[in-house]
Protein backbone atom coordinates (compact mmCIF):
# COMPACT_ATOMS: atom_id res chain seq x y z
CA UNK A 1 0.00 0.00 0.00
CA UNK A 2 2.69 2.42 1.13
CA UNK A 3 5.05 1.48 -1.67
CA UNK A 4 2.22 1.76 -4.13
CA UNK A 5 1.39 5.36 -3.27
CA UNK A 6 5.07 6.22 -3.02
CA UNK A 7 5.61 4.70 -6.45
CA UNK A 8 2.83 6.82 -7.86
CA UNK A 9 4.26 10.01 -6.44
CA UNK A 10 7.76 9.31 -7.70
CA UNK A 11 6.73 8.22 -11.15
CA UNK A 12 4.39 11.12 -11.82
CA UNK A 13 5.17 14.32 -9.94
CA UNK A 14 3.66 16.61 -12.54
CA UNK A 15 0.07 15.26 -12.47
CA UNK A 16 -0.04 15.66 -8.67
CA UNK A 17 0.97 19.27 -8.89
CA UNK A 18 -1.44 19.71 -11.75
CA UNK A 19 -4.25 18.12 -9.76
CA UNK A 20 -3.55 20.37 -6.77
CA UNK A 21 -3.54 23.41 -9.02
CA UNK A 22 -6.80 22.34 -10.62
CA UNK A 23 -8.40 21.83 -7.19
CA UNK A 24 -7.20 25.26 -6.05
CA UNK A 25 -8.66 26.86 -9.18
CA UNK A 26 -11.91 25.01 -8.64
CA UNK A 27 -12.15 26.17 -5.03
CA UNK A 28 -11.40 29.77 -6.00
CA UNK A 29 -14.09 29.72 -8.66
CA UNK A 30 -16.61 28.10 -6.35
CA UNK A 31 -15.92 30.51 -3.50
CA UNK A 32 -16.36 33.50 -5.79
CA UNK A 33 -19.66 32.01 -6.95
CA UNK A 34 -20.78 31.35 -3.35
CA UNK A 35 -19.97 34.96 -2.46
CA UNK A 36 -21.98 36.15 -5.47
CA UNK A 37 -24.94 33.94 -4.51
CA UNK A 38 -24.94 34.90 -0.85
CA UNK A 39 -24.22 38.61 -1.38
CA UNK A 40 -27.91 39.63 -1.49
CA UNK A 41 -28.52 37.91 1.87
CA UNK A 42 -25.48 39.55 3.46
CA UNK A 43 -26.60 42.90 2.06
CA UNK A 44 -30.01 42.43 3.66
CA UNK A 45 -28.50 41.56 7.04
CA UNK A 46 -26.16 44.55 7.00
CA UNK A 47 -28.82 46.92 5.66
CA UNK A 48 -31.14 46.03 8.51
CA UNK A 49 -28.57 47.56 10.87
CA UNK A 50 -27.87 50.68 8.80
CA UNK A 51 -29.59 54.04 9.25
CA UNK A 52 -32.43 54.01 6.66
CA UNK A 53 -31.05 56.86 4.56
CA UNK A 54 -27.76 54.99 4.01
CA UNK A 55 -29.25 51.71 2.78
CA UNK A 56 -29.95 52.72 -0.78
CA UNK A 57 -27.07 55.16 -1.08
CA UNK A 58 -24.29 52.74 -0.11
CA UNK A 59 -24.25 49.36 -1.85
CA UNK A 60 -21.30 48.12 0.23
CA UNK A 61 -21.59 45.62 3.03
CA UNK A 62 -19.36 47.40 5.54
CA UNK A 63 -21.62 49.84 7.38
CA UNK A 64 -20.30 53.16 8.62
CA UNK A 65 -22.93 53.48 11.35
CA UNK A 66 -24.75 50.71 13.19
CA UNK A 67 -28.22 51.14 14.63
CA UNK A 68 -31.09 49.11 16.01
CA UNK A 69 -33.59 51.83 15.06
CA UNK A 70 -34.96 49.80 12.11
CA UNK A 71 -35.90 46.96 14.44
CA UNK A 72 -37.52 49.31 16.96
CA UNK A 73 -39.50 51.15 14.26
CA UNK A 74 -40.37 48.02 12.30
CA UNK A 75 -41.61 46.17 15.37
CA UNK A 76 -44.35 48.80 15.76
CA UNK A 77 -44.88 49.72 12.11
CA UNK A 78 -48.36 48.19 11.95
CA UNK A 79 -51.10 48.81 14.48
CA UNK A 80 -50.06 45.68 16.40
CA UNK A 81 -46.48 44.87 17.44
CA UNK A 82 -44.67 42.13 15.53
CA UNK A 83 -44.68 39.95 18.64
CA UNK A 84 -48.37 39.28 17.85
CA UNK A 85 -47.54 38.09 14.33
CA UNK A 86 -44.67 35.91 15.52
CA UNK A 87 -46.88 34.24 18.10
CA UNK A 88 -49.59 33.73 15.45
CA UNK A 89 -47.10 32.18 13.02
CA UNK A 90 -45.69 29.96 15.73
CA UNK A 91 -49.14 28.73 16.80
CA UNK A 92 -50.11 27.94 13.21
CA UNK A 93 -46.78 26.25 12.47
CA UNK A 94 -46.72 24.07 15.58
CA UNK A 95 -50.36 23.06 15.18
CA UNK A 96 -49.73 22.24 11.49
CA UNK A 97 -46.81 20.01 12.42
CA UNK A 98 -48.92 18.23 15.03
CA UNK A 99 -51.73 17.82 12.49
CA UNK A 100 -49.52 16.37 9.78
CA UNK A 101 -47.68 14.01 12.12
CA UNK A 102 -50.96 12.73 13.57
CA UNK A 103 -53.08 12.36 10.46
CA UNK A 104 -50.43 11.34 7.92
CA UNK A 105 -48.90 8.64 10.13
CA UNK A 106 -52.31 7.06 10.87
CA UNK A 107 -53.18 7.07 7.17
CA UNK A 108 -49.79 5.78 6.09
CA UNK A 109 -49.86 2.88 8.54
CA UNK A 110 -53.29 1.76 7.31
CA UNK A 111 -52.25 2.04 3.66
CA UNK A 112 -48.91 0.31 4.14
CA UNK A 113 -49.78 -2.49 6.58
CA UNK A 114 -53.49 -3.23 6.99
CA UNK A 115 -55.47 -5.43 4.61
CA UNK A 116 -58.83 -3.95 3.59
CA UNK A 117 -60.89 -3.71 0.47
CA UNK A 118 -60.32 -0.19 -0.86
CA UNK A 119 -56.59 -0.18 -0.12
CA UNK A 120 -55.28 0.07 -3.67
CA UNK A 121 -57.88 2.67 -4.66
CA UNK A 122 -57.10 4.81 -1.62
CA UNK A 123 -53.39 4.67 -2.32
CA UNK A 124 -53.97 5.65 -5.95
CA UNK A 125 -56.11 8.61 -4.84
CA UNK A 126 -53.36 9.73 -2.46
CA UNK A 127 -50.78 9.60 -5.26
CA UNK A 128 -53.03 11.48 -7.68
CA UNK A 129 -53.76 14.24 -5.19
CA UNK A 130 -50.04 15.00 -4.85
CA UNK A 131 -50.30 16.37 -8.41
CA UNK A 132 -53.56 18.29 -7.85
CA UNK A 133 -52.96 22.08 -7.95
CA UNK A 134 -54.28 23.75 -4.82
CA UNK A 135 -55.94 26.50 -6.86
CA UNK A 136 -58.79 24.28 -8.10
CA UNK A 137 -59.77 23.57 -4.50
CA UNK A 138 -59.25 26.90 -2.81
CA UNK A 139 -62.37 28.74 -4.00
CA UNK A 140 -64.94 26.18 -2.77
CA UNK A 141 -62.87 25.71 0.40
CA UNK A 142 -63.02 29.45 1.00
CA UNK A 143 -66.78 29.52 0.45
CA UNK A 144 -67.19 26.55 2.79
CA UNK A 145 -65.06 28.03 5.59
CA UNK A 146 -66.52 31.52 5.26
CA UNK A 147 -70.06 30.13 5.52
CA UNK A 148 -69.00 28.46 8.75
CA UNK A 149 -67.83 31.87 9.95
CA UNK A 150 -64.19 30.77 10.16
CA UNK A 151 -62.57 33.61 8.22
CA UNK A 152 -60.01 35.36 10.44
CA UNK A 153 -59.54 32.21 12.50
CA UNK A 154 -56.80 29.60 12.03
CA UNK A 155 -59.22 26.71 11.46
CA UNK A 156 -59.12 27.00 7.64
CA UNK A 157 -55.32 26.71 7.82
CA UNK A 158 -55.28 23.86 10.35
CA UNK A 159 -58.27 21.61 9.65
CA UNK A 160 -56.77 20.33 6.35
CA UNK A 161 -53.57 19.36 8.19
CA UNK A 162 -55.48 17.23 10.69
CA UNK A 163 -57.27 15.48 7.80
CA UNK A 164 -54.16 14.14 6.04
CA UNK A 165 -54.54 16.35 2.97
CA UNK A 166 -50.77 16.86 2.54
CA UNK A 167 -50.66 13.71 0.44
CA UNK A 168 -46.93 13.96 -0.15
CA UNK A 169 -46.21 13.18 3.48
CA UNK A 170 -48.60 10.23 3.44
CA UNK A 171 -46.74 8.89 0.43
CA UNK A 172 -43.37 9.50 2.08
CA UNK A 173 -44.42 7.64 5.23
CA UNK A 174 -45.98 4.73 3.30
CA UNK A 175 -42.71 4.27 1.42
CA UNK A 176 -40.82 4.36 4.68
CA UNK A 177 -43.05 1.87 6.51
CA UNK A 178 -42.66 -0.53 3.59
CA UNK A 179 -38.93 -0.70 4.29
CA UNK A 180 -39.54 -1.86 7.90
CA UNK A 181 -39.42 -5.66 8.38
CA UNK A 182 -42.92 -7.11 8.66
CA UNK A 183 -41.70 -9.66 11.19
CA UNK A 184 -41.78 -6.94 13.83
CA UNK A 185 -45.50 -6.37 13.23
CA UNK A 186 -46.16 -10.10 13.20
CA UNK A 187 -44.31 -10.61 16.45
CA UNK A 188 -46.41 -7.92 18.10
CA UNK A 189 -49.59 -9.50 16.71
CA UNK A 190 -48.62 -12.91 18.02
CA UNK A 191 -48.01 -11.33 21.41
CA UNK A 192 -51.63 -10.22 21.26
CA UNK A 193 -51.21 -6.56 20.34
CA UNK A 194 -53.91 -5.31 17.98
CA UNK A 195 -53.34 -2.86 15.12
CA UNK A 196 -53.48 0.15 17.43
CA UNK A 197 -50.89 -1.09 19.91
CA UNK A 198 -48.70 -2.34 17.06
CA UNK A 199 -48.85 1.06 15.42
CA UNK A 200 -48.14 2.95 18.61
CA UNK A 201 -45.42 0.77 20.15
CA UNK A 202 -43.75 -0.85 17.14
CA UNK A 203 -44.19 1.11 13.91
CA UNK A 204 -44.36 4.71 15.11
CA UNK A 205 -41.04 4.64 17.03
CA UNK A 206 -39.31 3.07 14.00
CA UNK A 207 -40.71 5.77 11.70
CA UNK A 208 -38.67 8.51 13.32
CA UNK A 209 -36.67 9.54 10.22
CA UNK A 210 -39.86 9.95 8.18
CA UNK A 211 -41.48 11.90 11.02
CA UNK A 212 -38.44 14.19 11.26
CA UNK A 213 -38.56 14.89 7.51
CA UNK A 214 -42.27 15.64 7.75
CA UNK A 215 -41.70 17.97 10.70
CA UNK A 216 -38.93 19.89 8.94
CA UNK A 217 -40.81 20.46 5.72
CA UNK A 218 -44.11 21.24 7.41
CA UNK A 219 -42.25 23.82 9.49
CA UNK A 220 -40.61 25.52 6.50
CA UNK A 221 -43.68 25.46 4.27
CA UNK A 222 -46.09 26.65 6.95
CA UNK A 223 -43.76 29.37 8.20
CA UNK A 224 -43.27 30.68 4.63
CA UNK A 225 -46.85 30.12 3.49
CA UNK A 226 -48.39 33.27 2.09
CA UNK A 227 -51.30 32.45 -0.24
CA UNK A 228 -53.60 30.71 2.27
CA UNK A 229 -53.12 33.15 5.20
CA UNK A 230 -53.48 36.06 2.75
CA UNK A 231 -56.92 34.79 1.77
CA UNK A 232 -58.27 33.92 5.20
CA UNK A 233 -56.61 36.47 7.51
CA UNK A 234 -57.79 40.02 6.89
CA UNK A 235 -57.68 41.47 10.42
CA UNK A 236 -54.27 42.74 11.53
CA UNK A 237 -54.66 40.97 14.84
CA UNK A 238 -54.79 37.58 13.10
CA UNK A 239 -51.91 38.15 10.63
CA UNK A 240 -49.08 35.66 10.37
CA UNK A 241 -45.60 37.12 9.76
CA UNK A 242 -45.65 36.88 5.91
CA UNK A 243 -49.04 38.61 5.72
CA UNK A 244 -47.80 41.32 8.10
CA UNK A 245 -44.71 41.86 5.90
CA UNK A 246 -46.94 42.13 2.86
CA UNK A 247 -49.02 44.79 4.53
CA UNK A 248 -45.83 46.70 5.40
CA UNK A 249 -44.86 46.61 1.72
CA UNK A 250 -48.20 48.16 0.81
CA UNK A 251 -47.49 51.16 3.00
CA UNK A 252 -43.81 51.39 2.09
CA UNK A 253 -42.06 54.74 1.91
CA UNK A 254 -38.43 55.57 1.33
CA UNK A 255 -37.67 55.61 5.07
CA UNK A 256 -39.53 52.30 5.40
CA UNK A 257 -36.85 50.25 3.61
CA UNK A 258 -34.85 49.84 6.80
CA UNK A 259 -37.87 48.64 8.75
CA UNK A 260 -38.81 46.25 5.95
CA UNK A 261 -35.33 44.75 5.91
CA UNK A 262 -35.22 44.46 9.68
CA UNK A 263 -38.57 42.65 9.89
CA UNK A 264 -37.82 40.50 6.83
CA UNK A 265 -34.58 39.43 8.44
CA UNK A 266 -36.33 38.56 11.70
CA UNK A 267 -38.91 36.55 9.77
CA UNK A 268 -36.13 34.35 8.38
CA UNK A 269 -34.42 33.73 11.72
CA UNK A 270 -36.57 30.73 12.77
CA UNK A 271 -35.90 29.04 9.42
CA UNK A 272 -32.18 29.73 9.68
CA UNK A 273 -32.10 28.26 13.19
CA UNK A 274 -33.97 25.22 11.93
CA UNK A 275 -31.53 24.93 9.03
CA UNK A 276 -28.55 25.04 11.37
CA UNK A 277 -29.99 22.43 13.73
CA UNK A 278 -31.61 20.03 11.27
CA UNK A 279 -29.27 20.43 8.29
CA UNK A 280 -28.30 16.78 8.17
CA UNK A 281 -31.91 15.59 8.08
CA UNK A 282 -32.88 18.35 5.70
CA UNK A 283 -30.29 17.45 3.05
CA UNK A 284 -31.10 13.77 3.41
CA UNK A 285 -34.81 14.59 3.17
CA UNK A 286 -34.45 16.46 -0.11
CA UNK A 287 -32.09 13.88 -1.54
CA UNK A 288 -34.54 11.06 -0.91
CA UNK A 289 -37.87 12.77 -1.56
CA UNK A 290 -37.23 15.72 -3.83
CA UNK A 291 -38.93 18.24 -1.55
CA UNK A 292 -37.81 21.85 -1.62
CA UNK B 1 -58.75 -19.38 4.15
CA UNK B 2 -59.10 -20.44 7.76
CA UNK B 3 -61.68 -18.78 9.94
CA UNK B 4 -58.88 -17.50 12.12
CA UNK B 5 -57.16 -15.53 9.37
CA UNK B 6 -60.54 -14.25 8.19
CA UNK B 7 -61.06 -12.97 11.70
CA UNK B 8 -57.77 -11.10 11.47
CA UNK B 9 -58.70 -9.66 8.10
CA UNK B 10 -62.00 -8.40 9.47
CA UNK B 11 -60.25 -7.00 12.46
CA UNK B 12 -57.72 -5.30 10.18
CA UNK B 13 -60.50 -3.95 8.00
CA UNK B 14 -62.27 -2.47 10.99
CA UNK B 15 -59.03 -1.02 12.35
CA UNK B 16 -58.21 0.42 8.93
CA UNK B 17 -61.47 2.31 8.91
CA UNK B 18 -60.65 3.88 12.26
CA UNK B 19 -57.11 4.74 11.14
CA UNK B 20 -58.48 6.28 7.97
CA UNK B 21 -61.17 8.47 9.54
CA UNK B 22 -59.08 11.68 9.16
CA UNK B 23 -58.03 10.83 5.61
CA UNK B 24 -61.54 9.91 4.50
CA UNK B 25 -62.99 13.10 5.97
CA UNK B 26 -60.22 15.13 4.35
CA UNK B 27 -60.65 13.46 0.99
CA UNK B 28 -64.37 14.12 1.07
CA UNK B 29 -64.53 17.64 2.56
CA UNK B 30 -61.21 19.19 1.53
CA UNK B 31 -60.57 17.52 -1.83
CA UNK B 32 -63.43 15.70 -3.59
CA UNK B 33 -66.38 18.00 -2.82
CA UNK B 34 -64.39 21.23 -3.48
CA UNK B 35 -63.06 19.72 -6.72
CA UNK B 36 -66.59 19.02 -7.98
CA UNK B 37 -67.86 22.32 -6.60
CA UNK B 38 -65.23 24.31 -8.48
CA UNK B 39 -66.02 22.38 -11.66
CA UNK B 40 -69.66 23.39 -11.21
CA UNK B 41 -68.76 27.00 -10.37
CA UNK B 42 -66.66 27.20 -13.53
CA UNK B 43 -69.92 27.18 -15.48
CA UNK B 44 -71.63 29.81 -13.34
CA UNK B 45 -71.57 33.46 -12.45
CA UNK B 46 -70.97 33.63 -8.70
CA UNK B 47 -70.03 36.57 -6.46
CA UNK B 48 -70.42 34.78 -3.08
CA UNK B 49 -73.30 37.09 -2.00
CA UNK B 50 -75.91 35.88 -4.49
CA UNK B 51 -76.52 32.24 -5.39
CA UNK B 52 -74.53 30.91 -8.38
CA UNK B 53 -76.20 31.46 -11.73
CA UNK B 54 -75.65 28.87 -14.51
CA UNK B 55 -74.09 30.51 -17.54
CA UNK B 56 -72.85 27.51 -19.51
CA UNK B 57 -69.61 28.10 -21.38
CA UNK B 58 -69.68 31.86 -20.92
CA UNK B 59 -66.63 31.93 -18.60
CA UNK B 60 -64.55 30.02 -21.12
CA UNK B 61 -65.71 32.21 -24.00
CA UNK B 62 -64.81 35.24 -21.90
CA UNK B 63 -61.24 33.95 -21.57
CA UNK B 64 -60.80 33.94 -25.33
CA UNK B 65 -61.44 37.69 -25.44
CA UNK B 66 -59.72 38.50 -22.14
CA UNK B 67 -56.39 40.27 -22.76
CA UNK B 68 -55.33 39.86 -19.15
CA UNK B 69 -55.92 36.11 -19.38
CA UNK B 70 -53.64 35.87 -22.41
CA UNK B 71 -51.08 38.13 -20.75
CA UNK B 72 -51.02 35.81 -17.71
CA UNK B 73 -50.69 32.73 -19.92
CA UNK B 74 -47.79 34.35 -21.76
CA UNK B 75 -46.00 35.44 -18.56
CA UNK B 76 -46.39 32.02 -16.95
CA UNK B 77 -45.24 30.10 -20.04
CA UNK B 78 -42.17 32.30 -20.53
CA UNK B 79 -41.34 31.87 -16.86
CA UNK B 80 -41.69 28.08 -16.97
CA UNK B 81 -39.84 27.67 -20.28
CA UNK B 82 -36.91 29.93 -19.36
CA UNK B 83 -36.44 29.61 -15.61
CA UNK B 84 -36.85 25.84 -15.21
CA UNK B 85 -34.21 24.78 -17.78
CA UNK B 86 -31.82 27.50 -16.56
CA UNK B 87 -32.30 26.49 -12.94
CA UNK B 88 -31.75 22.81 -13.73
CA UNK B 89 -28.69 23.60 -15.87
CA UNK B 90 -27.09 25.46 -12.96
CA UNK B 91 -28.09 22.66 -10.58
CA UNK B 92 -26.56 19.97 -12.79
CA UNK B 93 -23.40 21.95 -13.53
CA UNK B 94 -22.70 22.65 -9.86
CA UNK B 95 -23.53 19.07 -8.90
CA UNK B 96 -21.00 17.79 -11.46
CA UNK B 97 -18.33 20.18 -10.22
CA UNK B 98 -18.93 19.18 -6.59
CA UNK B 99 -19.34 15.47 -7.18
CA UNK B 100 -15.93 13.97 -7.83
CA UNK B 101 -13.78 14.03 -4.73
CA UNK B 102 -13.73 17.73 -4.02
CA UNK B 103 -13.13 18.67 -0.38
CA UNK B 104 -15.55 20.98 1.42
CA UNK B 105 -18.59 19.40 -0.21
CA UNK B 106 -20.79 19.88 2.87
CA UNK B 107 -19.98 23.60 3.02
CA UNK B 108 -20.71 24.25 -0.66
CA UNK B 109 -23.85 22.15 -0.56
CA UNK B 110 -25.24 24.13 2.38
CA UNK B 111 -24.25 27.49 0.88
CA UNK B 112 -25.94 26.70 -2.44
CA UNK B 113 -28.97 25.18 -0.74
CA UNK B 114 -29.64 28.17 1.52
CA UNK B 115 -31.35 30.26 -1.22
CA UNK B 116 -33.74 27.35 -1.97
CA UNK B 117 -34.72 27.22 1.64
CA UNK B 118 -35.55 30.92 1.80
CA UNK B 119 -36.50 31.62 -1.80
CA UNK B 120 -40.27 31.19 -1.56
CA UNK B 121 -40.63 33.53 1.43
CA UNK B 122 -42.14 37.00 1.42
CA UNK B 123 -38.91 38.29 2.98
CA UNK B 124 -36.80 37.30 -0.03
CA UNK B 125 -39.36 38.75 -2.45
CA UNK B 126 -39.05 42.02 -0.51
CA UNK B 127 -35.26 41.78 -0.78
CA UNK B 128 -35.62 41.29 -4.55
CA UNK B 129 -37.74 44.44 -4.77
CA UNK B 130 -34.93 46.43 -3.22
CA UNK B 131 -32.18 44.76 -5.23
CA UNK B 132 -33.80 45.49 -8.60
CA UNK B 133 -35.52 48.76 -7.64
CA UNK B 134 -34.66 52.20 -8.92
CA UNK B 135 -31.97 52.80 -6.27
CA UNK B 136 -31.34 49.10 -5.78
CA UNK B 137 -28.19 47.08 -5.39
CA UNK B 138 -27.90 46.24 -9.11
CA UNK B 139 -28.12 49.85 -10.25
CA UNK B 140 -25.65 50.93 -7.56
CA UNK B 141 -23.28 48.29 -8.87
CA UNK B 142 -23.80 49.43 -12.45
CA UNK B 143 -23.19 53.03 -11.39
CA UNK B 144 -19.73 52.01 -10.17
CA UNK B 145 -18.79 51.11 -13.74
CA UNK B 146 -20.52 54.20 -15.11
CA UNK B 147 -23.80 52.72 -16.34
CA UNK B 148 -27.00 54.45 -15.31
CA UNK B 149 -29.65 51.74 -14.83
CA UNK B 150 -33.41 52.26 -14.91
CA UNK B 151 -35.68 50.54 -12.41
CA UNK B 152 -35.80 46.88 -13.41
CA UNK B 153 -39.20 46.45 -11.81
CA UNK B 154 -40.91 49.41 -13.43
CA UNK B 155 -39.87 48.35 -16.90
CA UNK B 156 -42.29 45.81 -18.47
CA UNK B 157 -39.50 44.21 -20.51
CA UNK B 158 -37.26 43.43 -17.50
CA UNK B 159 -39.68 42.88 -14.57
CA UNK B 160 -40.28 39.22 -15.41
CA UNK B 161 -36.54 38.64 -15.83
CA UNK B 162 -35.97 39.59 -12.18
CA UNK B 163 -38.34 36.79 -11.14
CA UNK B 164 -36.61 34.35 -13.46
CA UNK B 165 -33.32 35.27 -11.80
CA UNK B 166 -34.95 34.64 -8.43
CA UNK B 167 -36.01 31.14 -9.49
CA UNK B 168 -32.59 30.34 -10.95
CA UNK B 169 -31.06 31.54 -7.67
CA UNK B 170 -32.86 28.66 -5.91
CA UNK B 171 -31.06 25.95 -7.91
CA UNK B 172 -29.80 24.40 -4.66
CA UNK B 173 -32.60 21.94 -4.07
CA UNK B 174 -32.44 20.24 -7.50
CA UNK B 175 -28.65 20.32 -7.11
CA UNK B 176 -28.87 18.28 -3.90
CA UNK B 177 -31.06 15.75 -5.73
CA UNK B 178 -28.55 15.59 -8.61
CA UNK B 179 -25.70 15.04 -6.14
CA UNK B 180 -27.60 12.13 -4.60
CA UNK B 181 -28.15 10.74 -8.10
CA UNK B 182 -24.49 11.06 -9.07
CA UNK B 183 -23.56 9.08 -5.95
CA UNK B 184 -25.59 6.16 -7.28
CA UNK B 185 -23.48 5.81 -10.43
CA UNK B 186 -20.99 2.97 -9.77
CA UNK B 187 -17.30 3.85 -10.11
CA UNK B 188 -16.77 0.64 -12.09
CA UNK B 189 -18.64 2.14 -15.03
CA UNK B 190 -16.23 5.06 -15.20
CA UNK B 191 -13.26 2.72 -14.87
CA UNK B 192 -14.62 0.51 -17.65
CA UNK B 193 -15.09 3.57 -19.85
CA UNK B 194 -11.52 4.71 -19.13
CA UNK B 195 -10.18 1.28 -19.99
CA UNK B 196 -12.05 1.52 -23.29
CA UNK B 197 -10.25 4.81 -23.90
CA UNK B 198 -13.06 7.25 -23.16
CA UNK B 199 -11.95 10.75 -22.12
CA UNK B 200 -13.75 13.05 -19.68
CA UNK B 201 -16.21 14.26 -22.31
CA UNK B 202 -17.06 10.78 -23.55
CA UNK B 203 -17.44 9.51 -19.98
CA UNK B 204 -19.87 12.36 -19.33
CA UNK B 205 -21.88 11.70 -22.48
CA UNK B 206 -22.01 7.93 -22.29
CA UNK B 207 -21.98 7.19 -18.56
CA UNK B 208 -23.07 10.19 -16.51
CA UNK B 209 -25.85 11.58 -18.67
CA UNK B 210 -27.70 8.33 -19.46
CA UNK B 211 -27.62 7.18 -15.84
CA UNK B 212 -28.74 10.57 -14.60
CA UNK B 213 -31.72 10.95 -16.96
CA UNK B 214 -34.27 9.57 -14.46
CA UNK B 215 -33.15 12.21 -11.94
CA UNK B 216 -33.22 14.95 -14.58
CA UNK B 217 -36.74 13.86 -15.48
CA UNK B 218 -37.83 13.84 -11.84
CA UNK B 219 -36.45 17.36 -11.26
CA UNK B 220 -37.98 18.60 -14.50
CA UNK B 221 -41.48 17.42 -13.54
CA UNK B 222 -41.20 18.75 -9.99
CA UNK B 223 -39.84 22.18 -10.93
CA UNK B 224 -42.25 22.61 -13.85
CA UNK B 225 -45.31 21.95 -11.71
CA UNK B 226 -43.94 24.30 -9.06
CA UNK B 227 -43.15 27.05 -11.58
CA UNK B 228 -46.69 26.96 -12.99
CA UNK B 229 -47.98 27.80 -9.51
CA UNK B 230 -45.63 30.68 -8.62
CA UNK B 231 -47.54 33.27 -6.62
CA UNK B 232 -45.78 34.86 -3.64
CA UNK B 233 -42.88 36.46 -5.51
CA UNK B 234 -45.10 37.95 -8.23
CA UNK B 235 -47.56 39.29 -5.66
CA UNK B 236 -44.88 41.00 -3.56
CA UNK B 237 -42.80 42.35 -6.46
CA UNK B 238 -45.80 43.98 -8.14
CA UNK B 239 -47.76 44.86 -5.00
CA UNK B 240 -50.46 42.40 -6.07
CA UNK B 241 -51.13 44.13 -9.41
CA UNK B 242 -49.11 41.92 -11.77
CA UNK B 243 -47.71 45.14 -13.26
CA UNK B 244 -46.11 46.99 -14.89
CA UNK B 245 -48.33 46.44 -17.95
CA UNK B 246 -49.23 42.89 -16.79
CA UNK B 247 -45.60 41.83 -17.20
CA UNK B 248 -45.60 39.92 -13.88
CA UNK B 249 -49.23 38.83 -14.00
CA UNK B 250 -48.62 35.20 -13.18
CA UNK B 251 -51.53 32.88 -13.82
CA UNK B 252 -52.16 32.15 -10.13
CA UNK B 253 -51.99 35.87 -9.36
CA UNK B 254 -54.72 36.41 -11.94
CA UNK B 255 -56.83 33.67 -10.33
CA UNK B 256 -56.32 35.40 -6.97
CA UNK B 257 -57.33 38.80 -8.37
CA UNK B 258 -60.48 37.42 -9.99
CA UNK B 259 -61.49 35.20 -7.07
CA UNK B 260 -60.46 37.12 -3.98
CA UNK B 261 -60.19 40.77 -5.04
CA UNK B 262 -63.01 41.05 -7.60
CA UNK B 263 -64.93 38.13 -6.00
CA UNK B 264 -65.77 36.83 -9.46
CA UNK B 265 -65.58 33.27 -8.20
CA UNK B 266 -67.20 31.60 -11.18
CA UNK B 267 -64.60 33.00 -13.56
CA UNK B 268 -61.78 32.26 -11.10
CA UNK B 269 -62.93 28.62 -10.90
CA UNK B 270 -62.93 28.36 -14.69
CA UNK B 271 -59.38 29.79 -14.73
CA UNK B 272 -58.28 27.28 -12.09
CA UNK B 273 -59.62 24.36 -14.11
CA UNK B 274 -57.74 25.57 -17.18
CA UNK B 275 -54.57 25.64 -15.06
CA UNK B 276 -55.18 22.12 -13.85
CA UNK B 277 -55.80 20.91 -17.40
CA UNK B 278 -52.61 22.64 -18.56
CA UNK B 279 -50.52 21.06 -15.80
CA UNK B 280 -52.05 17.64 -16.53
CA UNK B 281 -51.32 17.96 -20.26
CA UNK B 282 -47.75 19.16 -19.72
CA UNK B 283 -47.06 16.40 -17.20
CA UNK B 284 -48.56 13.76 -19.51
CA UNK B 285 -46.43 15.10 -22.40
CA UNK B 286 -43.33 14.91 -20.23
CA UNK B 287 -44.11 11.28 -19.46
CA UNK B 288 -44.76 10.47 -23.14
CA UNK B 289 -41.58 12.14 -24.35
CA UNK B 290 -39.60 10.62 -21.49
CA UNK B 291 -39.74 7.23 -23.23
CA UNK B 292 -37.34 8.62 -25.83
CA UNK B 293 -34.72 10.11 -23.56
CA UNK B 294 -34.99 8.76 -20.03
CA UNK B 295 -32.88 5.68 -19.49
CA UNK B 296 -34.01 3.13 -16.92
CA UNK B 297 -31.23 0.56 -16.52
CA UNK B 298 -33.40 -2.46 -17.32
CA UNK B 299 -34.28 -1.63 -20.95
Amino acid sequence: MVSLTAGKVISSPAPVRQRRLRAALKHTGLLVFVAFMIYPLVWMVVSAFKPPEQILTEPGIIPSDLTFQNFKDGWHALNRPFSVFFVNSLVVTIASIAGNLFSCSLTAYALARLQFRMRKAYFAITLASVMLPFHVLVIPQYIFFSQLGLVNTYWPLLIPKFLATDAFFVFLMVQFIRTLPRELDRAAWIDGAGPFLTFWYVVLPLMRPALVTTTIFTFIWTWNDFFVPLIYLTRTQAFTVPVALNSMVDSETQSGVGMLFAMSLLSLVPILIFFAVAQKYLIRGIATTGLK
Amino acid sequence: MTSRSRFYLNRQGRAAHVFLIPWQLGFLLITAVPLLASLYLAFTNYDILNPPEWTGLENFQRMIHDDQFWASVRVTLIYVLVSVPLQLAFALLLALILDRGLSGLAFYRSAFYLPSLLGSSVAIAILWREIFGDDGLINKGLALIGIHGESWLQNPSTALATLIVLNVWTFGSPMVIFLAGLRQIPDELYEAARVDGAGIVKQFRHVTVPLLTPIIFFNLILQTIGAFQTFTQAHIISGGTGGPANSTLFYTLYIYQQGFVAFDMGYASALAWVLMAAIAVVTALHFLVSKYWVFYGDS
